[in-house]
Order: structure tokens, then C-alpha cells, then sequence
């Protein structure tokens, strides 16, 4: 016998959902479209109005100073000069790290409060915790195309997509960070009376940030990844040119631009894993004065 | 009154601690009132008072409640019942804001594993209390360093915590206390993470220190030898209820409970006795110029071959020995110039009878036991010495602690 499973139409609750969004907030959300895409549009501009090699040799002495180490300065000189000099990618490669700064700043900006108060409220908690597993392992795809009806094809549904996609870490990383901290040492500033917002920033934050700090780079690493399938929706830079090289068969032209994105992968890991070793030290000192 | 008293303080862990409230105030064991209600106390019923400028010790075994009693006295643990009052104010009343202004200038905690702050300098973990009040920077930066520099750390004061020994570490941990100049100190097992060897030298410096400040302190240890060099008084915990409170010496000469005796089996008398209480008290004393005749009759009465001489205020002078009374006798000398000996064993009321011990080998002579201004009290003789090294106080009963046989529960 056949059963005939009775059919809840979640697919159209959904469908009404989005056109209502559209219909409804589309002007906030054209808005702000603009805007985005505004922005990202005169930071590519600035950006590549520079001559290519001055803006390279600006990159290696940041990378440099910011690891210090002379090494990882060396590569990225290198790296960034074979993206420029050898495949012709600088416009591309300028584009997508422009999305990549906005959606992992973004991310980063969200995330870290939410975790703040994960951390700090266990209902709070027992909410973010469930809605950062959707958010991580629901397949990209299916919230990118809805993006575009609400914000339109370009950077914005890009930046949208890539905020769901690259948030969790930087916000689990900061609870997780905050509830390590020993509870002896907990006790001791309550104590002294600390207020909660004092035992925040005097005590929580400053030993989290080890763990917040790794957070952040896996969501910009992870922002990397989702501004070059966001390409599917627009999004320029170097998606964009692995999406239209796969369109017109172009195999090599896909993996010079390929290639392009681990290099920039590769700039950024090396120089983020430092961030927290080179600055270490000297943030305790400050925060002890 | 006293600077902090607690009156009744129970603490029941649970999700239905009143449940067990009756049944504590009939002193029911923790492990009787876990089984009748699947609650636990912590703490049943303590009640006690510091004394300004006193060092009071509560003294118990792991899972006797020890640390729950000292985090009810600021509240980071809630009691379930009972009061604490610090200057007659009643700490379980106070709001939210008042408690933090009470542990901001009246409480200060020290931890057992010293918890401080990695990411601070040594200075900027002492200067934590005060910055948390609002103390502008130059100030606490002052008061921090002349904290550190009490506890022996002046020139330590931008190193790291990572950088310092166990000992220097809990110096930290002390000045972060002291520099909120707070009336009553909380010390959660201050030395207990520390070495033996450097334990015993902190018990003393912080003895010093105390006696220097005359800060109020509430000692928690778990280490009875501790308990008793520290402790003006000592309270003894079991299981979360008080068994007995009194100095080192009444709990040494008379324990309450069948419990606190074979806690004290352990412990090493001739640290604790003093010469005080194993001295025989002098009937008959020779005075300056008590002629040989008078001496050596006052020795056959007491039945001594030598006899302790005084001056008319009681001051000890020297010792008359029979032998040489007789030989002057004999040779019938005119001068008794020399009849005393002025070079006499003596020592001190409150000299610990381990240092009488070794000096019980250098003579045979009796030694003769004085006040601080040499006043003659007694004499402490070879068998009272004895007597006193091994005799133990014995229980007068045997109370309900008994019943309660099974041990840590915590």
C-alpha cells in the first residue's frame, strides 16, 4: 500500500516569506544596497588608482608590521607580485579583499557582542547556540539566492551571504573564551565588588582574547572562502573570474585566478597567526597601566 | 560585640534547601539529611565571632565546609539561612549595591591559588581593589606600592605573575588585599598551595604583619599545625557544623568530641604546650640575704637539693645549692659572698616545650620558669617535662559526632 505522507508546505510559507520581505523593507534594503555597493565600488577605485607595484610594496611593509617578520613581509611582496605581474589579476584581487575587510568586519562587529552575551546569559545562550549550528551547516546556496530578490544582485547580497557564513566562529570563540576564564579568578574581582561591566573588561575580555583572536581569523579565512562562491551572485573579484573562466571552458584562466585566492588565503593566514603573538605582550602592558 | 559575627549561618545545596532546614537544626548528620531529603549541607548552624584585630582559624578537613563558610561570609555564596553581621550591620540584608560597597572597603579575600590577574603586572593586581572604587590612578598607584612594599615586594612591581614563586605570588595575592586597608581580611587557604618549608615563614610574617596592622582576620586551613601557630582561636569544623571553639591550648587539653581528640592525637605537643603548663609552682623560695642555715632548712622542708633565690620583689636572683650551704657550714667561712650561683636555667611562661627539651641536656638542675620582668612562677622538672610531651586531653563524652562514621562527602 502506498502512503501518501501529508505535505506541509513549509517551501511556500517560505517563498511568501521572502516576497513579503522584499515587497515590504525593499526600499531599506535597496537603500542599503546603494550604499555597500557604493562604498565597496570608491574603495576598489582608491585602491586601484595607485600604481599596482607602489600599492604591493604597501602591502609587504604592512604584512611586515603587523607579523614583524621580515619573512612573511618578503612573501606577500612576492605573492602579491606574481598575482599583479604574472596572472593580471590586481583589479580582482583588490576586490575581493575589499569584500572580504567589509564582511569580516561586519561579522566580527555582530559577532563578538552576541558572544559577549552568550557568555553572559545562559538563556541568551541556550538560544545563539542552536542558531549558530543552522548557520553553519546550512548549505550556503540556499540562503545566497534568496539574497538577490531581497538585495538585489552585487556586493550587498555578497556581503549578507558571507556575514551568515563566516559569524560562528568569531561568536563561539568569545563564549568560549570568556567562560574559560578560572572561576577563582572570577570570584576574586567580585570580591573586591567589582560591577559586572567592570569584571567584563578588567577580567574577561583581556583573558578571552587569546580565544577571540582566533575566532577572528577563522571568520576572515572563512569570509575569504564565501566572497568567491558569493561570485554566483554577482559579487566581483576573483569568484568572478573562476565563475566566468568555468562558463567558457577557460580550465586555465579558472586556476590562475584559483591560484590567485590561496596566495591571498595563504598573506592572510600567516599574517593573522601573528597578530596575537606580536601583540600579545604589549597589550598586557597596557591594559595593566 | 564582635567586628563579625555569624549567627546560624546554613548553607543547603539543593533544589529544595528548605527541605533540609529542621533536620540541621536538630543536627542531623549531612549524610542522615541526604538520604531523608536529597539535599546537602554545606554548612549547618555555625555561629560564632571574630574579635577586632583577632586572627580566628576555622579549621576542618576537606568537605567540611570550610571554603562554603568563608564565601557565605561575602555572599559569593548565598546562605540559605542565618546572618552575618559585620559592625552590626546584617550582610544577608543588604542590596546588590551595599554588599558591593561592603566587599569594596570592609572585606578582602585572599585565595588559595592566589588568582591573580595574568594579564597584570604584580602593581596592577594591588592596585585591582582600589581601581574597582574609583581611586584615581596616582593614589592607588601609591597605596598599591606601599602594600607591596609591607609584604616584602618593592622592586617586584612590574614583573608578571607567570614570573614569580608560589610564596611571592600569595605576597601578591596579600597586598591586593591589604591595599583596600580593609577591616577584616578573608583568607581562603592562604598557604596551603605553598611549600612546607616556605609555609611555616609566611605563618609567621603573616603573624607580624598582622600583629603590625592589627587587621581582623578569618583563616580558613585545613592543616591543624597551622590552625594552632596562627590562631588566637580556632574554630573546628565537621561535616558543616562547628564541634568545638577555643584557643590551641583548650582544645588541646580538653577536646569536646571523640573526633576533635583523634584529630588532635596528631599533632605535636611540644609545639603547643607551653612551659606554663608543665610547671610546678615554687613554695619556697631562699630571698637575698638569707643566711646558709635558713637556705638549707627551706631545702630539707621542700625536699630539694638546691633552692631558687628571689629579691623582695620576686625577681629571680640565682640558685643555692645544699652542698655548697654544707660546706660553708663546715669550714664555718665568714664570707657568704659567694654562697649563690647566679647563673641560672631559666626560660620564659610562653617558651614552647620543645625548646625546654634540649636544654633539659645542658643540666641537671631545675629550670626555673619567670614572667617578662624575671618574676619567679615555678620550675620545670624533668618528669613534669615528660608528663607533658605525651599526656593528651581526653573527651569528656562522646557526642552525636560519632554516629556520623563515613567521611568526605564533598
Amino acid at each position: 500500500m502506498d502512503i501518501q505522507p501529508p505535505k506541509i508546505p513549509l517551501d511556500q510559507w517560505i517563498n511568501q516569506g521572502i516576497e513579503w520581505l522584499t515587497s515590504s523593507i525593499g526600499g531599506v534594503t535597496n537603500l542599503v544596497a546603494n550604499w555597500i555597493d557604493g562604498a565597496v565600488g570608491t574603495m576598489t577605485d582608491f585602491l586601484t588608482w595607485y600604481p599596482a607595484p607602489m600599492m604591493i610594496v604597501l602591502f609587504a611593509l604592512l604584512a611586515w608590521w603587523i607579523s614583524r617578520r621580515v619573512k612573511i613581509g618578503f612573501f606577500t611582496l612576492v605573492a602579491l607580485g606574481f598575482i599583479w605581474g604574472g596572472m593580471g589579476l590586481w583589479v580582482s584581487t583588490i576586490q575581493t579583499l575589499n569584500l572580504v575587510l567589509l564582511s569580516a568586519a561586519l561579522a566580527i562587529a555582530i559577532g563578538i557582542p552576541l558572544g559577549i552575551l552568550g557568555a553572559l546569559f545562559k538563556h541568551f545562550r541556550l538560544m545563539l547556540m542552536p542558531v549558530l549550528d543552522v548557520m553553519q551547516t546550512l548549505p550556503p546556496f540556499v540562503y545566497l539566492l534568496p539574497a538577490v530578490p531581497i538585495f538585489g544582485l552585487g556586493s550587498t547580497a555578497a556581503v549578507f551571504a558571507t556575514v551568515i557564513f563566516a559569524m560562528p566562529p568569531v561568536t563561539r570563540l568569545t563564549t568560549l573564551g570568556i567562560q574559560q576564564v578560572s572561576d577563582e579568578l572570577v570570584e576574586a574581582v567580585d570580591s573586591f565588588g567589582s560591577t559586572r561591566w567592570q569584571k567584563l573588561v578588567k577580567l574577561q575580555i583581556p583573558l578571552a582574547m587569546a580565544s577571540i583572536r582566533a575566532g577572528v581569523n577563522q571568520t576572515i579565512l572563512l569570509s575569504l572562502s564565501m566572497v568567491v562562491i558569493a561570485a554566483m551572485i554577482g559579487a566581483k573579484g576573483l569568484g568572478a573570474e573562476v565563475w566566468k573562466a568555468i562558463q567558457r571552458l577557460q580550465y586555465g584562466r579558472g586556476f590562475e585566478a584559483g591560484i590567485a585566492i590561496v596566495l591571498i588565503a595563504m598573506v592572510l593566514d600567516r599574517v593573522l597567526r601573528r597578530v596575537g603573538q606580536a601583540t600579545g605582550s604589549s597589550e598586557s602592558a597596557a591594559t595593566a597601566k | 560585640m564582635a567586628i563579625l559575627e555569624l549567627d546560624g549561618l546554613t548553607k543547603i545545596f539543593g533544589p529544595e534547601p528548605e527541605a533540609a532546614l529542621d533536620l540541621v537544626d536538630r543536627r542531623l548528620s549531612r549524610e542522615e539529611i541526604r538520604e531523608k531529603t536529597g539535599q546537602t549541607v554545606g554548612i549547618g548552624d555555625v555561629s560564632f565571632g571574630v574579635e577586632e584585630g583577632e586572627i580566628l582559624v576555622v579549621m576542618g578537613l576537606s568537605g567540611s565546609g570550610k571554603s562554603t563558610l568563608i564565601r557565605c561570609v561575602n555572599r559569593l555564596i548565598e546562605p540559605t539561612a542565618g546572618s552575618i553581621y559585620v559592625d552590626d550591620e546584617d550582610v544577608t540584608e543588604m542590596s546588590s549595591k551595599e554588599l558591593r560597597s561592603l566587599r569594596r572597603h570592609k572585606l578582602a579575600m585572599v585565595f588559595q591559588h592566589f588568582a591573580l590577574m595574568p594579564h597584570r603586572t604584580v602593581l596592577g593586581n594591588a592596585e585591582y581593589g582600589l581601581e574597582v572604587m574609583g581611586v584615581d590612578a596616582e593614589e592607588r598607584r601609591r597605596e598599591a606600592m606601599e602594600a607591596l612594599d609591607m609584604v616584602g615586594l618593592a622592586g617586584w612591581e612590574h614583573e608578571y605573575p607567570e614570573q614569580l614563586s608560589g610564596g611571592m605570588k600569595q605576597r601578591v595575592g596579600l597586598a591586593r588585599a591589604l591595599a583596600v586597608d580593609p577591616e577584616i581580611v578573608l583568607m581562603d587557604e592562604a598557604l596551603s598551595a605553598l611549600d612546607p618549608l616556605i609555609r611555616t615563614d609566611m605563618q609567621n610574617e603573616l603573624i607580624a604583619l598582622q600583629r603590625k596592622l592589627g587587621k581582623t582576620m578569618l583563616f580558613i586551613t585545613h592543616d591543624l599545625d597551622e590552625a594552632i601557630n596562627m590562631g588566637d582561636r580556632i574554630v573546628l569544623l565537621k561535616d558543616g557544623y562547628v564541634v568545638q571553639v577555643g584557643t590551641a591550648e583548650e582544645i588541646l587539653s580538653n577536646p569536646a568530641t571523640k573526633y576533635v581528640e583523634q584529630f588532635v592525637a596528631e599533632v605535636d605537643v611540644s609545639k603547643v604546650r607551653t612551659a606554663q603548663t608543665v610547671m610546678k609552682e615554687v613554695h619556697e623560695v631562699a630571698h637575698v640575704g638569707d643566711g646558709p642555715r635558713a637556705m638549707l632548712r627551706k631545702m630539707e622542708k621542700a625536699g630539694f637539693s638546691s633552692i631558687f633565690v628571689v629579691d623582695s620583689q620576686g625577681r629571680l636572683v640565682g640558685l643555692a645549692r645544699a652542698d655548697r650551704m654544707r660546706d660553708v657550714l663546715e669550714r664555718d667561712e665568714e664570707a657568704y659572698g659567694d654562697l649563690i650561683e647566679e647563673e641560672v636555667r631559666s626560660v620564659r611562661l610562653e617558651t614552647p616545650l620543645e625548646e625546654i627539651t634540649p636544654r633539659m641536656r645542658e643540666t641537671r638542675d631545675p629550670i626555673a620558669v619567670v614572667d617578662e620582668e624575671d618574676k619567679l612562677h615555678g620550675v620545670v622538672l624533668i618528669g613534669e617535662l615528660l608528663a607533658g610531651l605525651t599526656e593528651r586531653g581526653e573527651a569528656e563524652e562522646d557526642d552525636l559526632q560519632q554516629k556520623t562514621q563515613s567521611q568526605g562527602t564533598e
